[in-house]
């Protein structure tokens, strides 16, 4: 039975690491023995000179979308995690008459997800002429409802003793929050926000309808418009794709305990 | 007084940021979809219900919310299934448990990008060096031109293969996190009483005590599959190729309110609307299940 069990473990994770072998052969094949008739399992000769190639190709703008990527993703990391964390803060904690008002105008926008609306949300940002600019790609993603109402959620739960020590020593609300909460909350915050980074490098669909110039392009959209374009060179796609996953997976070697919390917040909660 | 003005130096960034990200969007574009808005963001022609009508008639859209229902039949019932499986199995192993959970976790370091070029360009380009034809061959069958066969419809296990490929780690996630909040005196109770350790528990025990989960999985699962893609932009390609093949709702939306005929703000924004409300809908319905 164990051994059983085993065997389907290992069959289902060959299975899993496939596109991953693929990504990295193809990368690093000549065009030759991608397209050979008789499957190669990895290149005789490995072509590092890919990796000149493709940085060096005018065509493929791929350190630019890199680093546009890399730009947005951290922006809208920390922007979430102060705007909602706050946010949740002061829902949870703050009494006042219209808390309530604004918490339901909160929770109503987590029926309505910002996929469905980016019809809508693309003539606000346009009009303010942010197409093709930075402000937009990173600025509309940061109010997300759903990740305040996580922070309120856990704040609610935040152990009342420690704000209470604070408030004798002479602490505001802003003195607690940054002082004795958030140094103590690491780790949500780690799991939110590792979540938020991942999210944010690999959406697709916002940055695909905002950076219309190729200056703004993102490292989805990138290798999105080399795929569906008529001619390709295929071993540089690849290559690129490999490029493009390194930083996640740098972040879910190192993080792997904040996301699988972080999946588990946002997962149910939801 | 004092606590205003601390609850608004909390609030007050993000309340904004709400108002004008989220709330002014849903309100201009409710307007939107009564006016002739084609190229432009204030419109002066009032066209009342016309364009709600319009798409409500409309056979490209109507068969993009009945090509969700396709989809979400295949893509739901499997994902669950699988993702259970891999989280029982991987829950009860001890040797190497963190080894498979994190093998199967990886895909979501992917973008749905990268699952399309690998699938579209290597597992299932259609040709003879392509994976999925290779491995037929061994078999001694014909190759299949996998993304453009209409009929039988193969690309739909492309579009159904990658997808699973991508979130099955992320819901055995939520599965495993499921099992472990399982009491397991549970478990040695029924065994005192007899049940077999296999099916009888898993029946009897963890299937009923997995039951918020599962209700949160397939909702979750419903609304992810209602917003596809990603994976039907990169693998099929763009509008010239798409009357044979199945569109879903945002794709359909893409291409109306921003494609490269016209942009139509009027029509864009009554299909938003509409599948505003569908999802609102479902989302309505999670509540009142979770919360019951």
């Amino acid at each position: 039975m164990k051994a059983v069990r085993y065997l389907a473990l290992s069959v289902a994770a060959v299975v899993f690491l496939i596109p991953f072998y693929l990504v990295l052969r193809n990368g690093l094949a000549s065009e030759q023995e991608i397209t050979a008739p008789s499957w190669t399992f990895w290149p005789r000769s490995i072509r590092w000179e890919n990796f000149a190639l493709l940085f060096s190709d005018p065509a493929v703008p791929l350190v630019r979308s890199m680093v546009n990527s890399l730009v947005v993703a951290v922006l809208q990391t920390v922007g979430q995690l102060l705007l909602c964390g706050l946010a949740g803060y002061g829902l949870a904690r703050i009494p006042y008459r219209y808390a309530n008002v604004v918490l339901y105008l909160v929770v109503a926008t987590l029926m309505i997800p910002a996929a469905v609306t980016f019809v809508p949300t693309f003539v606000v940002v346009s009009s303010l002429g942010w197409v093709s600019d930075l402000r937009g790609l990173v600025i509309p993603g940061l109010f997300s409802g759903f990740t305040t109402f996580l922070f309120r959620q856990y704040f609610l739960g935040f152990p009342r003793e420690l704000e209470e020590a604070a408030r004798i020593d002479g602490l505001g609300h802003w003195g607690t929050y940054w002082r004795i909460v958030v140094p103590n909350s690491r780790g949500f915050f780690a799991a939110l926000g590792v979540i938020a980074f991942v999210t944010s490098w690999n959406q697709f669909l916002w940055p695909l309808v905002i950076a219309q110039d190729q200056d703004a392009w993102t490292v989805q959209v990138a290798l999105s418009t080399f795929l569906t374009a008529q001619s390709i060179n295929v071993s540089q796609l690849f290559l690129a794709a490999a490029v493009s996953i390194a930083p996640l997976v740098v972040v879910f070697v190192g993080m792997q305990r904040f996301l699988v919390r972080g999946v588990t917040e946002t997962g149910i909660k939801g | 007084m004092r606590n205003g003005r601390a609850f608004w130096l909390f609030v007050g960034p993000f309340a904004i940021g709400l108002l004008v990200f989220v709330y002014v969007p849903i309100v201009w574009s409710l307007l939107l979809s009564f006016f002739d808005a084609r190229n432009t963001v204030t419109p002066t022609s009032f066209v009342g219900l016309r364009n709600y009508a319009d798409m409500l008639t409309d056979k490209p859209f109507l068969s993009s919310l009945g090509t969700f229902s396709v989809f979400a039949a295949f893509i739901v019932p499997l994902t669950f299934v699988l993702a259970l499986a891999l989280a029982l199995l991987v829950n009860q192993i001890s040797f190497m448990q963190a080894f498979f959970r994190s093998v199967f976790f990886l895909p979501t370091a992917c973008s749905y990008v990268v699952a399309s070029l690998v699938w579209k360009l290597s597992i299932f380009n259609g040709v003879r060096f392509g994976l999925a034809n290779t491995v037929l061959a061994w078999f001694g069958a014909e190759p299949i031109a996998w993304t453009v066969s209409t009929s039988p419809p193969w690309y739909w296990l492309v579009l159904v293969t990658l997808r699973l490929w991508l979130q099955l780690g992320f819901y055995m996630i939520l599965f495993i996190a499921g099992l472990q909040r399982i009491p397991h005196h549970l478990y040695e109770a029924a065994w005192i009483d007899g049940a077999s350790r296999g099916w009888q528990t898993l029946r009897h025990i963890t299937l009923p005590q997995l039951q918020t989960t599962s209700v949160a999985v397939v909702l979750l699962l419903l609304v992810a599959a209602y917003q596809a893609f990603d994976e039907f932009y990169n693998v099929l390609g763009t509008d010239r190729g798409y009357p044979p093949f199945a569109r879903p709702p945002l794709i359909y939306l893409y291409y109306t309110a921003l494609g490269s005929g016209g942009q139509d703000f009027g029509h864009g924004s009554a299909g938003a609307v509409i599948l505003t409300l569908l999802i609102a809908g479902v989302t309505l319905l999670q509540g009142r299940v979770i919360t019951r």
